[in-house]
């Protein structure tokens, strides 16, 4: 259950407008059901007021959307980020993707987001309303007489139930407490994958990669994937590809797209979220991640404005290309 | 009207797979619902409907057209079609099944495209009427009875039985092909089921969604809308929509270079991505707006105009659960149309 409530936001977003300081706002926008919210551009504070939402599924990271949106708006826009979201804001700036004084960021603390298909789980088809009451999840639907309560806890996305960090590390200003880094167990899948032989390992990546119908959502989700022309998108590069022709161009994106966004992936889950047949898309990114962390120390993306991926530096501390030979002898 | 007790079910699906292959909705570890191919011991799903549709069975996503190799200076054509085996899709939903009748006025008008022809042939679609419809459903909106599914044979799943009802000669030489488990009966208990459904229906929040402001002929009305901007400002471009969709139908023909030869395969393409209908010229939409809107309007505007004011939406709601930032067929119609009585 989230700490700060949709109010808070909106009498923030309707200062900052009024006062001039932002032209517009980029916020949640109210759905039909509670939880299908939209990301939205607010350019009143009557349109704020009449369908601005917060709540327990406001998951949606919009720092890719400054990308685009810096470039077509005049003004600034005010945007709200929680913690997670600010990584991949700050990953931008270093990549020079949108300029910093476009926009004004005021943090805001996550309690965790929830998952809509972890809820359905517990309370199946038909939900009419998604209301908060006493910090639980309240439910009605179709076919229980009863409003269904649920603990957010128990419904929570997966990369909330690993959450890295409740601190800000962009903002100009903070609404609520602000948080500390925290330890998570982010990467024990991952470690179990690593233990696994490669067989078992190739089988389970088969298995979930065959479900994906490149769709393009884990892309065009993530704040990493800038590009302005895509290499799967572009005829003229050879690898263009709407839909694997065979199995091994099923894998090739995926992984490809993993490797490209090595370093400057903050762990943001957004890939996971978007897809649609549910692949756990966020595990080969955390195996970059790992590893890097692994060979060159901890680093994390997006942590501060202007560092240097591990990938693109060099030190005489690095570790020598063989590492690869000794790693595949003890297979991990 | 035939009916077989559900316990039964396990030998009705053995009896169908004798003489043809049988694909019905079965549960995923996820929690999700897929087609897949029925043997021994696999259950039928009760999930409502299943993640992407049944239009792959006769459309799939990448499907090869013809090959070519070289050897030395010649070129040897290679023909990829091969004549479908027999298939029954069983547990279709209404919404489904209404999908298929888009899709033909598509694919079978002349010219008629063989491929999908052959499989539409040699498919027996098997309906099952819905009693949990979710809160995504708007199939009544587009004249769709969900407790009355169309298909090759109807079926109606109730606590204890399953109950057939053979709609055309394909359904009736499946439901003949499967009398030894069948026993005749009256409609009573399906229609006691249709009720109950019906009431449930009513109850639906997207009930009241009206089609009013759409249809052929809208064209210029709803064209330059001013809405199309703010509903299309947050579209990541992503084809999520157009996938799950069981009635887009738009595809690409592509060559893939195998190291001495060539496949060239048709795969589904998405109005929604950048190179869709790239020509010589150029691109005809060069922005998400543009995109975004043609999706929408060749649903309720183009296709219409084109079909005798048939939509091309089912209202299986797949778009509404799936779409990255929920953005969805619902919302543009209440935003552009509003609802009935409003």
């Amino acid at each position: 259950m989230q700490k700060i409530i949709g109010e808070q936001l909106i009498d923030k977003a309707s200062e900052l407008l009024s006062n001039g300081t932002v032209s517009c706002v980029l916020g949640w926008g109210l759905g039909e059901f509670g939880y299908d919210v939209t990301p939205t551009l607010f350019k009143s504070v009557e349109d704020l007021k009449k369908g601005f939402v917060f709540n327990d599924f406001c998951g949606a990271n919009f720092s890719k959307y400054l990308v685009e949106k810096t470039r077509k708006l005049d003004g600034k826009i005010l945007v709200f980020l929680k913690p997670c979201d600010t990584y991949s804001f700050n990953q931008l700036l270093t990549e020079h993707r949108f300029e910093r004084e476009k926009v004004y960021v005021v943090g805001i603390p996550c309690d965790g987001m929830a998952d809509i298909s972890k809820v359905k789980a517990v309370t199946g088809e038909g939900i009419l309303t998604i209301g908060e009451e006493n910090g639980k999840i309240v439910v009605t639907t179709l076919y229980e007489d009863e409003p269904v309560i649920i603990d957010v806890e128990e419904v929570l996305a997966e990369r909330c139930i690993n959450c890295k960090s409740k601190k800000h590390v962009a903002f100009d200003e903070i609404i609520g407490e602000e948080g500390k880094v925290v330890e998570s167990g982010r990467f024990d899948e991952v470690a179990r994958l690593e233990s696994l032989t490669p067989d078992e390992r190739f089988a389970f990546w088969q298995n979930e990669l065959s479900k994906c119908i490149r769709c393009n959502a884990c892309r065009d989700a993530c704040p990493a994937c800038t590009c302005e022309k895509c290499v799967f998108d572009n005829p003229a590069s050879g690898v263009e590809n709407k839909s694997p022709a065979n199995s091994f161009e099923e894998k090739m994106f995926h992984i490809i797209r993993a490797f490209h966004v090595a370093g400057r992936c903050t762990d943001c889950g957004e890939c996971s979220r978007v897809c649609p047949q549910n692949i756990p898309l966020h595990l080969l990114n955390r195996k970059l991640i790992k590893d890097m962390n692994e060979f060159y120390g901890e680093y994390q993306a997006g942590e501060k404005v202007g560092s240097r991926a591990p990938l693109v530096d060099y030190t005489t501390e690095d570790i020598e290309p063989c590492e690869v030979f000794d790693r595949r002898d003890k297979n991990v | 009207m035939f009916k077989c007790s559900l316990e039964k079910n396990q030998n009705l699906f053995a009896e169908i797979a004798k003489n043809a292959k049988l694909y019905l909705p079965v549960d995923n570890a996820d929690g999700s619902a897929s087609y897949g191919e029925w043997s021994e011991g696999v259950k039928w799903s009760d999930a409502l409907n299943t993640a992407k549709s049944a239009k792959d069975f006769f459309f799939p996503q990448t499907e090869d057209l013809m090959g070519f190799k070289t050897i030395g200076k010649t070129i040897e054509i290679i023909d990829t079609r091969r004549n479908s085996e027999d298939f029954v899709v069983f547990g279709v939903r209404a919404c489904d099944v209404k999908s298929f009748d888009i899709l033909d006025r598509v694919f079978l008008t002349d010219p008629c495209d063989s491929f999908y022809a052959n499989k539409r042939k040699h498919g027996t679609i098997v309906s099952v009427a819905c009693t949990k419809p979710a809160e995504t459903c708007f199939c009544s909106t587009f004249g769709i009875d969900a407790v009355s599914p169309a298909g090759d044979v109807s079926a109606w799943k109730t606590e204890d039985a399953l109950y057939l009802q053979a709609n055309t000669e394909k359904g009736k030489a499946l439901v003949d092909s499967i009398s030894s488990l069948l026993e005749e009966c009256t409609d009573d208990a399906v229609n006691a089921q249709r009720e109950k459904t019906a009431k449930i229906f009513d109850k639906l929040p997207l009930k009241n969604l009206s089609t009013n402001s759409f249809g052929g002929g809208k064209t210029m009305d709803l064209f330059d809308n001013p809405f199309w901007d703010e509903l299309s400002s947050s579209c990541l471009g992503c084809g999520t929509c157009t996938f799950v969709c069981p009635t887009c139908q738009c595809y690409d023909i592509k060559d893939f270079n195998t190291g001495n030869g060539v496949i060239r395969y048709r795969c589904w393409d998405s109005c929604m991505f950048s190179e869709f209908t790239k020509m010589a010229h150029g691109n005809n939409r060069l922005t998400q707006k543009e995109r975004f809107r043609q999706r929408f309007m060749h649903k309720l505007v183009y296709y219409p105009e084109n079909n005798e004011g048939i939509f091309s939406c089912v209202g299986c709601g797949r778009c509404l659960t799936k779409c990255p930032i929920s953005m969805n067929i619902v919302k543009v119609m209440k935003k552009i149309g509003g609802n009935k009585g409003e």
